[in-house]
Parts: structure tokens; C-alpha cells; sequence
């Protein structure tokens, strides 16, 4: 099928006919919106899509897509998309997962599809809490956080999600926010535009048990001085005055206002979502309120051959190798080294 | 075991044998497990039946000399049909002081000892815990001793090579391997073949091996030690091309095979375990065949990736052994619900735990059977013999397709590295075991809306226009497959798991008696205990005995007929390498009394062993009665 044979879809088309049963003013209602709205834009067949999630309040989403979907154990999503893709390469697969099934009970899926570079789409809901089992505290929760399973606080540092994939050489690398719908949905497209292994952190607010987690620094009132847009190729400057900036002191950032003490936006940190070397963007997702403006948007957009490719490449290579030197016969496979007849 | 049949010819000092045992022992660094492999290939080109029995330990290389690093091959061959790599060696080649303290005591009275004297010095025999030298100090009085210089003798044999001593002395394998070669009349060409294909580009290595084969077989030939060689005539087996295989290369070679015979990609993830990683080397080997491997992170991972791939509507498989099964428990529940075609393969071996992971043992039958959360039915099948490795994983294969679920293969360590003859069957005369996807829809698709006949649902691959659908690990409600929580929908569902589960048993062939179909003692078994088992039998009917056998290799669900020959029989005795879990299945559910007998030492059984246990058993049933 050509591209001008394709039907156009809607966001319609990818609503299934179950009803959504997350909790009234979930975060998750806008990223579902926004990912229903994103779909029509890559033009694939929605049969061709698949959505896998893990377990969590995230882990519902493939239910509402009207698209293939499998909702499957807690943590190891990552896995199967592996098997899915490496299997069929023709399919557009996204998984769904949150801070607790990504970070901590897939924590070792999450490193492994990102350094073998998957071609699938890891939205990873970020609450700081786990909401599905009534609010313990999760590997995103601030030190210090109370919660059911730590009524005197949490005593362990949190996992910084960004910083993790970037170690683990993930290829494509961004943040957004459920409530800023459109940048969500900006972020949305250029993940699913991405060949490879792409993750997107949603800072998503669980308006039950960990209300406000990100508050201080998303809500409308503040974002524009609390938030740095990163936007490819140009000088991270943010600001409701647009006199904020960042530069770049060596290994450390700094936050510097333009047009005093002789800075000007010359000497600003420009960003580059190609830069080859993740250790700049790890510096880039170690930034956080209060000391620094909370970065969203693309950190890291590099091409990599995917894993799936390369399965297909070394099958491919084989089979070439081998047609060189006559039609492959299984049964001279099972009388492989030495035989002897008896008669 | 060794039955001198024509007496020795004088001229010659032949002596003919119908069945040899040897037992190739040495330090893990010796090259053993080659030595052994060598003679079993020659073994079996020349005609002979064969069966082995590799033992090695766990460590790559324990300390040198020390009891632990002992590593031994122990081969069984013969001029007529045999089951099990012998019960005790009729030789033993020992290459240290350790090797000969580790083995004597296995070997017959009056056998023979062959060992390396160079190696019999005061630090080996202190590591050994020899206080006095067994050679000199009249211990192996009972047994033929032959002393050999062999560290000395390949140093003289290699002279002008340019090579290390070190890289000498690791030749004395070779030489030990032509002594055998000429004791046994067999030929060096194979094994010259394999040392010139091996060190290929290692000019001055390759030739070292063969002039300490040449030395050793030379030396058998002009030294007086050996009065006489041994003449085990070829066996007569049935007509047709053999090669010599494990019990894992079967296993790898029957999913390849079962990959043809269903049109379907094979798509293979694993984490390297001991010992099923020989499956996934050799499958990573196939690329050349369209078969997919993965190694993943974890045996989780492995599991997940394959049930990813079935769901794609490849063959996704995964191979482990104990522990790593132990993990994938949760995703084989989620395989089971969602009910996707799916082959594990676990190939057992010592536990619990880490246990010993390079012994044998059948312990993992409850795990396969029950190890999930909630009832959670999935067929499991077992091979008896290295060579039925390849029927059963094309068995696992059509069982998983055709009834869409997943499916334990369960091996053991004996299994995957024992080798036998086997005669190579015709790709061409196997039945497919394909089945088709389900077509596109227009509407109104039901993701598990069943066969009526296996119960199985629709396989409903991505990319099929109109089947957009939502499976998981969450409640199914009956034929829609959409979530529910429904106390009586989830009843249903879960007595339909069950029965299309039981449903196989329709599908599988009859339970084969062999002796007669009653009689005082049915010896039952499942899996590598089949040539003890059989053999025991056989001797025991030899001597008149009314005892036959039952082997079963599908254990769920367990075959229809298999009720009524249990309860043909006054007394039925059933040998697991485990503490009794079939015994505890099958006398849940058929109400027998039958007898265990239940060794876990890591080690296959000896055919006395069951012999003598059924002996026993046939003498009280005469007071017992029925």
C-alpha cells in the first residue's frame, strides 16, 4: 500500500470501546488524549501498531488504544516488545510503563533495551508513587517522602530516569509533562518519529496519592521561570523575561542572567540533541528545581543501528554467506560431521 | 560387563568382547571431555552402539590435582543394542593421582588401570591425600595395572617441534587416546582428520597431537605391557545412515527440523545456563537458516522476549535449566492466560538451588507441573534418550501450535550431554505440524472464541487488518477477551485452561508396554532413566522374571490408557532421580500403591541398581500377593 492509498485516520479511530477507569483528574487521561491524538501522524495502519505495558495505572493504556495491545507483568514490557520487534520488524511497537515498573521491577530491561536500542517508543509515566497498590513509595520518590510503606520517610536516594537511560546509551531521550498537552504531544511525535530505542519521561500527576508532586515547578503560574524548554540548535534561555540562561562551565551548568555581569546569550549553552557524547546529557537531566530549571523536551536524538536490524542483518548475511556455497538442506544439517550407513 | 566370548587367539592375542567400559579420568585441564568425545566419534563410525556419560565438574579448572577438579567421560560400547553408558568401567585411564582415588572404587574387580606414572609424584598424591603410592604400595594388587610415562613419552615424541613443555605436555590426552585406539582396535584416521581441521594454521600444535596419538597407539603396539588387544565387533543395527549425537544437539537439530516442518520462524532467547547453553550456541549457529537468537539480560527476560515473539507469530522458545525456570514461573502464568504457543526447555539438573549444576537429576517435574501461581495447566513432555531429544522437541512443537499454549520440554544434564548413534531420519517423510494465523476480519473478531475440538484459540497476529485487540494478564471473559472480573466467567475460564489442557491426551500416542501387559512387577520411568530401566528389564525377563516396562513421555496430561496398565500389574516400581514426584502424581490420581525408588547422587542409574531393587520387590510380592 502505497502512502496516498492510506486511509487518513483520526484520533477516533485509535479510541477503543472500553471506558477508561483511571481515577477522576489522573494525569493519565491527557496523555492517553495526547497519544490517541499523536497516532494518525506516523501513518501507519493502526493494525500494524502495538501498545505493551507492564503493571500499574499506566499499564491500562493499551486497553483504551484501539490498536493491538497487550497489557502484560509487572516490569517486564521491555522484554516482550524485544521479542515482538526482534520477531516482526514491519510493526510500530510503544511501550507503556511507569517509575515503579520501568525503574524498579524492569530496572534491568529498561538498561538492556536501551543499549541493544529496540526500535520501540517507552512512554514512562513518572509519578513518584505507586498508585495501583495505594501509595508506597516509589524508586522516583523524593528522599524523605512519607509514605504507607515509609511513615518516617524514604531513606533511599531517587533514581533519576534520564541520567539512567543515558548511561545506558538510549537513542532517543526526552521529558514532558501531562498537563502541557501540546508539548506532550510534540514530544509524542518526535518519539514516535524516532528509529530505535526512544524514552519519554511524563512528569504525571497522581492527583490521589502523591497530589502536586511536580507542582512546584509545572504549574502555569511558575513554568516559565521554573522550566527550561530545550529546543534543538539554539541557547537554552528561559524565563517568563527571557533573561535566564545556561551556561556551561566546564562539566558544571550554570544559571546566569543576560545582560549581567557581561554575560550575553554567546556564551549560553547551546543545545544539541545529535551531541554523540551522553555525558553532556546527563548533565542536562541531573538539572532540577530549586537550583536549576527543570529541563523538557528532547535531550538526545542520536541514530543508531536498532536491534532488530541487526537481527535481520547477521540472518541476512548468513543466508548470503551460505547460498554462495549451494541451496541450504536441512536434511544434510542432520547428517552434519561423520556418518556411517549401515546396511 | 566384559564377557570374554572367543577366548584369545594365539597368534594374534585378540580377545573378543561383546561390551567394554571406559572411563576416561583426568584433571579438568587434561582434555578428558575431548579424549572421551574422540573415542566415542571413532566408537561409533566403527559400528559399535555407544552410549556416554560425560562427568565433569562445575569449575572451569579446579586446582590442579585436587579431588574436585577430577573430570571423567565415561563411554560404554558394544556389538549389540545398548541403553545406559555402563554401570561400572571395565577400564580406567587415569591421568593423576586424583583421577585414580576419585574412580577406583567404581571400577569392576579385576579391571584394568592405565595411568599416566609421570604424573604419580609427592605433591599430586599429597593433593590426592595418598599417603603412600597407590602404585607401589600393593593397593591395586586386584586390578590389571598398566604404568605408562606418558608426560615423558610425548616430550620424546614432540622433540624439535620448537613447543613449550607446557604446550607438550597438554598432548598426553592424545597419547592415552592412541593407547585406547590400539587396545581396541580402532583406527586414528577420525581423530587425525579432527586434530588437522581443529589446529588448522597451528602447524607445529596440530603435529605435536598427532605424533603423541602416533606414540601412544605405537606404544600399545611394541611394548610388552598389553598382552593382548580387545576385538568388540560391530553392532548390527538397523539399516539407514547414522551420526553420533547428544542429547542436546538433538534437541537444537529437533527445532530446527520442527521450524520447517511449521512454516514458522524460530525465534530463540536465552541466558546461559549449565547445562542447556549447548542449545542456544548451536541454535546461534542457524542464522543461515532464518532462526532468530537472543541472548538476554536475564532468564526473565529470555522468557519475555520469546513469549513477545510468539505473540508476533514466530515460534518463540526459551532454554534454561532449574534456577533459571524457577524465574521464568510468572511469565509462563502470563503465557498460559494469554495463551500463546510457547516452548521452554529445562534441561534438569542437580539442585536445589545452585546445587550441582553440572549433574543430573529429574527434579523440576512438580515446577513444570504446578510451579505457577493459582492452577495454571501447561503440557509437559520429557525425551528418554538423547537420540528421542529430536522427536519430542518437534512433539513440543506440535503440542504448543496446535493447541496454543506453552509447552516444558524437560530434559537433564544426562540427556544433553550423553551421546548415542542415531539414524538420521527423513525430513521429507515427517508430517507438518503447521497451523494458519487467523485471517483478517471485517468485524466483530472474538480473541478467544475457541476450536471446538482442542479447545485452542485463535492465534491473531499484529498486522491482520481487523483484528485489533487487547490480550493480558488480567481476567479473560469467555470468547470476547476483554477483561472481567465476573465470578462465574472466571470459573468457567478456568475449567476451559484445564480441559484444554486434559484435551491433549487425545492427541498423543498410546502408552507402549513392552514385555507383556500384566504381569508381577511394571517397571514405570520418565525420561533419562529409560536404558537403565530397560535393561534391567531385560535381564530380569532373561532370567525369567514376569517384570516389563513403561516409559511415559508425556506427563501432562498423562496418557488415557496409562490407569489400566498400572493397575495390570501386582506390584509397579518407579525410579525417579528426584524423591518421588510422579510417584506423588500418579498415585494422587490413579490410586495405586506404587513403589519408589528414589536415588538424587547427581548420577544416572546403574542398571544393578534397579535390578536389584526389583529383585527384592518380586521377592515380597510372592508374600504379599494381592
Amino acid at each position: 500500500m502505497t502512502q496516498s492509498e492510506l486511509p487518513v485516520l483520526t484520533k477516533k479511530d485509535f479510541e477503543s470501546d472500553q471506558d477508561v477507569r483511571w481515577c477522576p483528574g489522573c494525569g493519565d487521561y491527557s496523555i492517553l488524549a495526547q497519544t490517541q491524538k499523536t497516532m494518525p501522524d506516523f501513518g501507519v495502519p493502526k493494525e500494524k501498531i502495538v501498545f505493551i505495558s507492564g503493571i500499574g495505572c499506566s499499564g491500562r493504556l493499551p486497553y483504551y488504544m484501539n490498536t493491538f495491545g497487550f497489557h502484560t507483568i509487572h516490569g517486564r514490557a521491555a522484554t516482550i516488545a524485544t521479542g515482538l520487534k526482534g520477531a516482526r520488524p514491519d510493526l510500530m511497537v510503544w511501550v507503556i510503563t511507569g517509575d515503579g515498573d520501568a525503574l524498579s521491577i524492569g530496572g534491568n530491561h529498561l538498561i538492556h533495551a536501551m543499549r541493544r536500542n529496540v526500535d520501540m517508543k517507552m512512554i514512562m509515566f513518572n509519578n513518584r508513587i505507586y498508585g495501583l497498590t495505594k501509595g508506597q513509595a516509589s524508586p522516583t520518590s523524593p528522599i524523605g517522602k512519607k509514605t504507607k510503606s515509609t511513615p518516617m520517610g524514604t531513606i533511599e536516594t531517587p533514581i533519576i530516569p534520564l541520567n539512567l537511560v543515558a548511561a545506558a546509551e538510549a537513542s532517543f531521550i526526552a521529558r514532558s509533562v501531562d498537563t502541557h498537552s501540546e508539548h506532550l504531544q510534540e514530544m509524542m511525535h518526535r518519539a514516535g518519529e524516532h528509529t530505535g530505542a526512544a524514552f519519554l519521561e511524563v512528569l504525571q500527576n497522581c492527583n490521589i496519592f502523591n497530589d502536586g508532586a511536580w507542582r512546584d515547578f509545572t504549574d502555569k503560574s511558575v513554568k516559565e521561570d521554573r522550566m527550561l524548554v530545550l529546543k534543538h540548535g539554539e541557547p537554552m534561555i528561559f524565563g517568563a523575561e527571557k533573561n535566564k540562561g545556561i551556561r556551561l562551565n566546564g562539566l558544571q551548568p550554570e544559571v546566569v542572567t543576560i545582560g549581567e555581569n557581561g554575560v550575553s546569550v554567546a556564551d549560553l549553552w547551546v543545545h544539541d540533541e545529535t551531541d554523540p557524547d551522553a555525558s553532556r546529557t546527563q548533565i542536562l537531566s541531573r538539572m532540577w528545581w530549586p537550583d536549576f530549571p527543570v529541563p523538557v523536551g528532547v535531550f538526545r536524538r542520536v541514530p543508531r543501528p536498532t536491534h532488530d536490524q541487526l537481527l535481520v542483518e547477521q540472518v541476512e548475511s548468513a543466508k548470503a554467506a551460505r547460498a554462495a556455497k549451494g541451496p541450504v538442506d536441512l536434511q544434510k544439517l542432520l547428517a552434519a560431521g561423520e556418518t556411517w550407513t549401515v546396511s | 560387563m566384559t564377557s570374554p566370548k572367543s577366548g584369545t587367539s594365539s597368534t594374534e592375542n585378540v580377545t573378543q568382547l561383546d561390551r567394554v567400559t571406559i572411563r576416561f579420568a583426568g584433571d579438568s585441564g587434561d582434555g578428558m571431555q575431548l579424549t572421551g568425545s574422540q573415542f566415542t566419534a571413532t566408537t561409533a563410525l566403527f559400528g559399535n552402539d555407544v552410549s556416554t556419560l560425560p562427568d565433569f565438574p562445575a569449575e572451569i579448572r579446579a586446582p590442579a590435582g585436587s579431588l574436585p577438579g577430577v573430570s571423567g567421560f565415561q563411554i560404554s560400547f558394544s556389538s549389540g543394542d545398548i541403553h545406559t553408558p555402563g554401570d561400572r568401567p571395565d577400564v580406567l585411564v587415569a591421568m593423576n593421582p586424583a583421577a585414580l582415588k576419585v574412580n577406583l572404587g567404581d571400577l569392576v574387580p579385576g579391571g584394568g588401570i592405565i595411568v599416566n606414572t609421570d604424573a604419580f609424584n609427592d605433591i599430586n598424591l599429597r593433593k590426592a591425600g595418598y599417603v603412600a603410592d597407590p602404585l607401589h604400595d600393593g593397593s591395586l594388587k586386584g586390578y590389571n595395572l598398566f604404568e605408562i610415562p606418558m608426560s615423558t613419552l610425548v616430550a620424546r615424541a614432540c622433540d624439535g617441534l620448537g613447543l613449550s613443555s607446557k604446550q607438550v605436555e597438554l598432548t598426553k590426552n592424545f597419547f592415552a587416546l592412541g593407547v585406547m585406539f590400539w587396545l581396541y582396535e580402532r583406527s586414528m584416521a577420525a581423530t587425525e582428520k579432527w586434530i588437522a581441521e581443529k589446529f588448522a594454521g597451528k602447524d607445529a600444535i596440530a603435529e605435536a597431537n598427532k605424533r603423541a596419538l602416533n606414540a601412544g597407539y605405537a606404544f600399545g603396539e611394541t611394548t610388552e605391557i598389553f598382552h593382548t588387544h580387545y576385538r568388540v565387533p560391530a553392532a548390527k543395527l538397523k539399516p539407514g545412515t547414522y551420526r553420533n549425537i547428544t542429547g542436546n544437539e538433538a534437541t537444537a537439530l529437533g527445532f530446527v527440523t520442527a521450524a520447517k516442518l511449521a512454516e514458522r520462524d524460530l525465534f530463540l532467547a536465552s541466558y546461559p545456563i549449565t547445562p542447556a547453553s549447548d542449545i542456544l550456541h548451536q541454535l546461534s549457529g542457524y542464522k543461515h537458516l532464518g532462526i532468530k537468537t537472543v541472548q538476554s539480560e536475564d532468564e526473565i527476560a529470555a522468557i519475555g522476549a520469546a513469549v513477545g515473539a510468539a505473540y508476533g507469530g514466530a515460534m518463540g522458545m526459551t532454554t534454561t535449566s532449574g534456577p533459571g525456570m524457577a524465574l521464568k514461573a510468572e511469565m509462563l502464568g502470563l503465557a498460559v492466560m494469554v495463551e500463546l504457543p510457547l516452548v521452554v526447555v529445562d534441561v534438569q539438573r542437580a539442585g536445589p538451588s545452585t546445587g550441582m549444576p553440572t549433574k543430573t537429576e529429574q527434579g523440576d517435574l512438580l515446577m513444570s507441573m504446578f510451579g505457577r501461581n493459582s492452577d495454571s495447566p501447561i503440557p509437559v513432555i520429557a525425551p528418554a534418550t538423547p537420540v528421542e531429544c529430536f522427536t519430542m522437541a518437534i512433539e513440543a512443537w506440535r503440542i504448543a501450535l496446535k493447541h496454543m499454549t506453552p509447552v516444558v520440554y524437560l530434559s537433564d544434564a544426562f540427556l544433553a550431554t550423553g551421546a548415542e548413534p542415531w539414524k538420521i531420519p527423513q525430513i521429507s517423510e515427517m508430517p507438518s505440524i503447521a497451523v494458519k494465523n487467523a485471517p483478517e476480519s471485517q468485524g466483530g473478531f472474538r480473541p478467544y472464541q475457541r476450536d471446538p475440538e482442542t479447545l485452542a484459540r485463535p492465534w491473531a497476529v499484529p498486522g491482520t487488518k481487523g483484528l485489533e485487540h487487547r490480550i493480558g494478564g488480567l481476567e479473560k471473559l469467555d470468547e470476547l477477551g476483554t477483561v472481567s472480573y465476573d465470578p462465574d466467567n472466571h470459573h468457567r475460564m478456568m475449567l476451559l485452561r484445564a480441559e484444554k489442557v486434559a484435551r491433549v491426551a487425545r492427541d498423543i500416542p498410546k502408552t507402549e508396554v513392552w514385555g507383556d501387559p500384566t504381569g508381577d512387577l511394571l517397571i514405570l520411568g520418565w525420561g533419562s532413566t529409560y536404558g537403565s530401566i530397560r535393561s534391567a528389564v531385560e535381564r530380569l525377563r532373561e532370567r525369567g522374571k514376569r517384570v516389563s516396562h513403561a516409559h511415559l513421555r508425556y506427563l501432562n496430561p498423562l496418557p488415557d490408557d496409562l490407569g489400566e496398565i498400572l493397575r495390570g500389574f501386582q506390584r509397579v516400581l518407579l525410579p525417579e532421580l528426584n524423591l518421588g514426584q510422579l510417584r506423588m502424581l500418579l498415585r494422587a490420581k490413579y490410586l495405586v500403591d506404587i513403589v519408589g525408588f528414589n536415588l538424587v547422587r547427581g548420577k544416572p542409574f546403574q542398571i544393578g541398581e534397579i535390578e536389584a531393587k526389583a529383585e527384592s520387590l518380586l521377592g515380597e510380592s510372592v508374600e504379599v500377593g494381592r
